[in-house]
């Protein structure tokens, strides 16, 4: 079988967080990327107390997870693409293994398994202490809608480019 | 209507700002739009993540609601089909408990923005109550 080639090859490594800072949301929960690479994307979520859902036991709402698990997805489809694309989340299916500790940072990782020419199947899990462990477990379904209007990326790569000559 | 109680409990309920009508058709949960909840700005469009979270604030307020005693339901599991872009206005949203057991309660949500017929996306979760 013919190597993969991926439109995002020459991006891949740790500490890709330009690819979440142009999410205006993403940027307001201080999300964080650590890492791209091929078909699959790992991002993290610092502790923050307006972000909790049970007042009693401190952790974090369910839904802030599933904001987590989406953005690593979308993410992930990216590095799974041969160019760059439109995407759109189809569907989103979280289990909630047990209650994420509180005062921790939380951490989800994406892999995008599946690619076919109009949908991405991506599976995901987010985890506290160690990815063993995960206190959650995630599937999702992306559309590819169509071509990217490839300025805003094209900005985005040039960025990191110039970020990885320095 | 208990669950406009539960909404200063719960500090993410109070970071999206989201608060309770009572209307004709029932109780409906609003998510006001604001710039900091984008996740698309080429569309504009509110983020899957937080549309998925309202989803299921709207779900957990409707049980609040039928509540006995104060028991707050935890998520086991929350599924989310992405029916439309949600754009730079609020979101709407209203649950309907299909089944509500012992231990498990079934809920499913719509959310839409300027139209009803036309939701922005639907929720299904089981909760452990």
């Amino acid at each position: 079988m013919a190597e993969r080639e991926f439109v995002m090859q020459f991006l891949f490594g740790a500490g890709r967080n330009e690819f979440v800072e142009h999410v205006p949301h993403a940027r307001q929960i201080g999300m964080r990327c650590l890492e791209i690479g091929p078909c699959f994307a790992t991002v993290q979520l610092p502790w923050r107390e307006e972000l909790v859902g049970d007042p009693l036991r401190q952790v974090v709402f369910g839904g802030v997870i599933t904001t987590l698990l989406d953005q690593a997805s979308g993410l992930a489809v990216q590095c799974s693409l041969a160019e760059f694309k439109r995407i759109a989340t189809l569907d989103l299916r979280i289990d909630y293994l047990r209650a994420a500790e509180s005062r921790l940072d939380l951490t989800a990782r994406a892999e995008c398994y599946k690619v076919t020419n109009h949908v991405a199947f991506v599976r995901g899990s987010a985890w506290d202490r160690e990815q063993s462990d995960p206190f959650a477990s995630m599937l999702a379904t992306f559309m590819i809608v169509g071509p990217l209007d490839a300025s805003a990326w094209q900005q985005r790569v040039t960025a990191a480019k110039e970020k990885a000559r320095e | 209507m208990k669950g406009i109680e539960a909404i200063p409990a719960i500090p993410y309920a109070r970071y999206l700002g989201v608060r309770l009508e009572e209307r004709q058709e029932g109780v409906v949960c609003v998510l006001p739009f604001r710039d900091d909840l984008v996740g698309n700005v080429a569309l504009p469009a509110v983020h899957g993540g937080v549309v998925g979270a309202f989803l299921e604030l709207t779900a957990l307020l409707q049980l609040v609601e039928f509540a006995e005693g104060g028991r707050v339901a935890r998520p086991i599991n929350f599924s989310i089909d992405y029916l439309r872009s949600a754009g730079p206005r609020d979101t709407y949203g209203r649950a309907e408990i299909v089944k509500h057991g012992r231990r498990i309660a079934n809920v499913r949500v719509l959310a839409w923005q300027e139209n009803p017929e036309k939701p922005v996306a639907a929720g299904v979760g089981n909760f452990l109550l």
